[in-house]
């Protein structure tokens, strides 16, 4: 019973960076746009903070770092550098119709080689032995808990042991949720990812909302990043370590079928499974066991996918006109 | 309109078109297809840009860049081609794009008053994927209305309604036209046109022709005008010589993939030379049939059995839809969205062709020259209008896709012909050249199973109609005996049939 009220926070941890990108991908592909750029988008949000702070930790020497500073700094940053991914996707996919699955693996691979040479760089700058670069000062603000936290024992352990940045993960995925189910922003978004010409013809700006939503999915997704950085990994940044996240962010994306309020759950779901090797006994003999475990979530992954795809209900259905791009006078 | 001008990649679609509409009247849309009309009401609803001309409503010339344009100049359209989405209720598509207070119950309230009034039927919290071609068109208008629309363009409203639902249709637009509104119906059917509208406009090849009145025209002359020649109006039906029993379907059932049953125990023969109609509100299971005759469509029971000229029997169920297919049996279905089945949109018209011979021969490289005949010919028999063999069929306007799926099947040289909806919103011209079409293959001796909607051609052209009902067959009739309103009765009611027919 310990273990797993331990085991929450971590899954919780785990889980939130797929929040992010699970909810950001969402609102991209509620417009019809699939970004399959979206673990290059997590990784330039992640590294884009990293170069923002390390500066940042860089001027302040060795003297304290201002709180507020420390938290804007990188999150600006990271803001900018996944805006501009997105709005290199939007730009090429929705005014120059570009092919909408390239486009995406293009900007994945642009995303990570760009995460990896500027996280090298830095490593270089900062001339340390170790391949990786230690924000610890930044990740500390990052971190702070809620003050009576601690006091609330399990309570305190389950529900508010996290950095902001994770409340700010399900906020967003709420305020997602309601925005598609009750205003009329989120139907209309919904009307361009369904059937654009429709959109078009009832009045709606088709093209102003594909790049608003990649461009916000974008830098939700972006913060994803961030977060793993200063919060999940304490502030280090080591080439790669990111790993494949933005992947099992697309797929929990058609896991909770294009629900962001389902997202909260998926994710946390996902986050347990991710680490769930960790706690699955293996004993020193059969450590090849413990390769397999980290399977698992992938495993799910497919199975899912797997059962969403033989489920029949329309509204399950991914948007209709999602991976293809609108031209209006074509016939 | 003045003097508007459109072109489509150097070919120009409309060509200084001069177009007027008043308050408060019907104006028929005449033309065969690519003649240009939807191109130009495209204009009008902001969804195209002219290229030369101006346009002016109420007096005042006016840009229109957008649909939002058209809408704040009080013009709505309801497309062909219904422009709503699947997974949105009635109100939500009605209310969609609209910039002002989302107020759900009020909207709705707003739509139930345009209802009340013009006599639409609209339940606004059905999803547009539950609904009948009938009540998403209704959606359309209400939508278009709801929008304050007062120049309304409806493109080939008509054409996937039942005669009923036309008739309702038609109410509505009076009950509009009293109220003030200015209506454009572009159709292809002469009898709507003099049914509903007050002054018909034609267009022929992109240019405008002339105008009438409609109580001062008769068909005749309106066709001539459109195609620019005399047409005959009538259809012949040639008696079939010797006919022989060349397909024998025995108690067929098959279920869809929802686990509904579309054919329920039909049964019935087909003989050589002979064209068997089959009517029925569409969805009774016609598709399906033809499908399972086809061999695309798996069946549950049942036997299809083809007896060739040398009394030699096969059965057909559990065949490869090729082999059916080289023995003689051809299928030519026309769906409601036309390129669904039968073309690939983004080939080209020899390209389409090949689709059906590439396997004949068994070289490395396939033929492309045969293809290029076989599309050279059909495009030039049936008139086909397009830029070239080259281009994309997706590229072409409905009609000429149409012309090309049916004139492909045509050129394999069948023993048994199936067609579904061949003319489906073909203008008149072209309409009369399938017809012949089929009677030239009736004459040589094919068997032909002809699925229409139009139930005066299909009085006129078959030999026997069979009425299916929900999937079953209601009655096999003469052709020559019937009348519309029995076949009417027997589409809707199986009871109505048993009863009638004591």
């Amino acid at each position: 019973m310990l273990g797993f009220l331990a085991f929450i926070p971590r899954a919780v941890a785990q889980g939130i960076p797929l929040l992010f990108g699970c909810t950001g991908e969402i609102v991209t592909e509620k417009s019809g746009n699939l970004n399959l750029g979206l673990p290059g988008v997590m990784y330039v949000g992640a590294i884009s903070g990293v170069i923002g702070s390390f500066f940042y930790e860089n001027s302040v020497g060795a003297g304290e770092v201002n709180a507020a500073l420390a938290i804007l700094i990188p999150l600006m940053c990271s803001i900018v550098g996944s805006l501009i991914m997105g709005l290199i996707y939007s730009f090429l996919v929705v005014t120059f119709r570009a092919n909408q699955n390239v486009t995406g693996l293009a900007m994945t691979t642009f995303g990570v080689g760009f995460g990896n040479f500027f996280g090298g760089s830095l490593i270089k700058l900062a001339k340390t032995d170790l391949p990786s670069i230690s924000l610890s000062k930044t990740s500390m603000v990052f971190r702070s808990q809620l003050p009576f936290a601690k006091s609330l024992g399990v309570i305190g352990e389950i529900f508010f042991s996290y950095g902001f940045l994770a409340y700010t993960a399900v906020i967003i995925a709420l305020i997602v949720a309601y925005v598609f189910k009750k205003t009329r922003v989120g139907l209309n978004l919904r009307a361009v990812g369904e059937n654009p010409a429709t959109a078009d013809a009832a009045g709606i700006n088709v093209t102003k909302y594909k790049y608003l939503a990649t461009c916000i999915g974008c830098v939700i997704a972006g913060l994803g990043g961030l977060y793993y950085v200063m919060d999940y990994a304490c502030g280090i940044w080591s080439n790669d370590a990111f790993g494949d996240r933005g992947w099992l962010a697309i797929a929990l994306v058609i896991f909770t079928l294009w629900k962001s309020d389902l997202g909260i759950f998926a994710s946390i779901l996902f986050g347990g499974l991710y680490i769930l090797y960790l706690y699955i006994p293996t004993g020193m003999e059969h450590m090849e066991f413990k390769e397999l475990y980290k399977m698992i979530p992938y495993v799910v992954t497919l199975v899912v996918l797997i059962f969403t795809s033989m489920r029949n209900r329309r509204e399950d259905q991914p948007p209709q006109s999602l991976g293809l791009n609108y031209f209006r006078e074509e016939r | 309109m003045r003097g508007i001008s459109k072109r489509f990649d150097h070919k120009k679609a409309n060509d200084g078109v001069d177009f007027d509409l008043y308050k408060g009247e019907i104006v028929s849309l005449l033309g065969e297809n690519g003649s240009g009309k939807t191109t130009l009401m495209n204009m009008l609803a902001g969804l195209y840009f002219p290229d030369e001309g101006k346009i002016f409503v109420g007096g005042r010339e006016v840009a229109i860049n957008s649909p939002a344009g058209a809408t704040a100049l009080g013009i709505g359209m309801v497309h062909q081609h219904f422009k709503l989405v699947d997974v949105f209720t009635a109100w939500e598509n009605i209310v969609l794009g609209i910039e002002d207070k989302y107020d759900v119950p009020a909207a709705k309230e707003k739509i139930s008053q345009i209802c009340d009034r013009y006599g639409f039927v609209v339940d606004p919290d059905k999803k547009i994927y539950n609904m009948t071609v009938s009540e998403k068109q209704t959606v359309e208008i209400v939508k278009v209305i709801f929008r304050g629309a007062d120049i309304l363009i409806l493109d080939e409203p008509t054409a996937v309604l039942t005669p009923q639902e036309c008739e309702r249709l038609f109410e509505v637009m009076r009950n509009m036209k009293q109220d003030g509104k200015s209506i454009i119906i572009i159709t292809h059917k002469l009898n709507e046109v003099m049914a509903i509208s007050d002054r018909v406009v034609i267009l022929r090849r992109g240019r405008y022709v002339g105008q009438l009145e409609t109580a001062r025209t008769n068909p005749q002359e309106m066709t001539d005008m459109m195609v620019g020649r005399a047409v005959k109006l009538d259809i012949e039906r040639p008696e079939p010589v010797n006919p022989a029993k060349r397909l024998v379907i025995k108690d067929i059932n098959v279920t869809d993939v929802e686990g509904v049953r579309k054919v329920k125990n039909v049964s019935f023969y087909m003989n050589s030379g002979e064209i068997l109609g089959i009517a029925g509100i569409s969805g009774s299971g016609q598709k399906e049939l033809l499908e399972a005759i086809a061999g695309i469509q798996k069946t549950d029971s049942g036997s299809v059995k083809y007896i060739d000229e040398n009394g030699n029997e096969t059965e057909l169920i559990g065949m490869h839809p090729r082999d059916i297919r080289e023995l003689g049996v051809a299928l030519s279905f026309v769906p409601e969205d036309r390129l669904g089945m039968g073309l690939v949109g983004n080939m080209n018209i020899s390209e389409n062709m090949m689709l059906r011979t590439f396997g004949e021969s068994h070289k490395w490289f396939t033929d492309r020259e045969k293809p290029r005949k076989v599309a050279e010919n059909v495009v030039d028999v049936l008139e086909v209008s397009t830029p070239g063999l080259d281009t994309p069929v997706r590229r072409l306007s409905g009609g000429n896709i149409q012309k090309i799926l049916v004139g492909r099947e045509i050129s394999s040289n069948p023993k048994v012909l199936l067609t579904a909806y061949a003319v489906r919103g073909l203008d008149i011209n072209s309409s009369y050249k399938i017809y012949d079409l089929i009677n030239e293959q009736k004459k040589k001796g094919v068997a032909v199973l002809f699925v229409g909607e139009d139930l005066d051609v299909l009085m006129q052209i078959s030999d026997k109609i069979m009425v299916l009902c929900d999937g079953e067959v209601s009655d096999i009739v003469d052709a020559k005996k019937v009348t519309k309103n029995e076949i009417g009765f027997l589409m809707t009611s199986l009871e109505g049939a048993k009863a009638s027919g004591q």
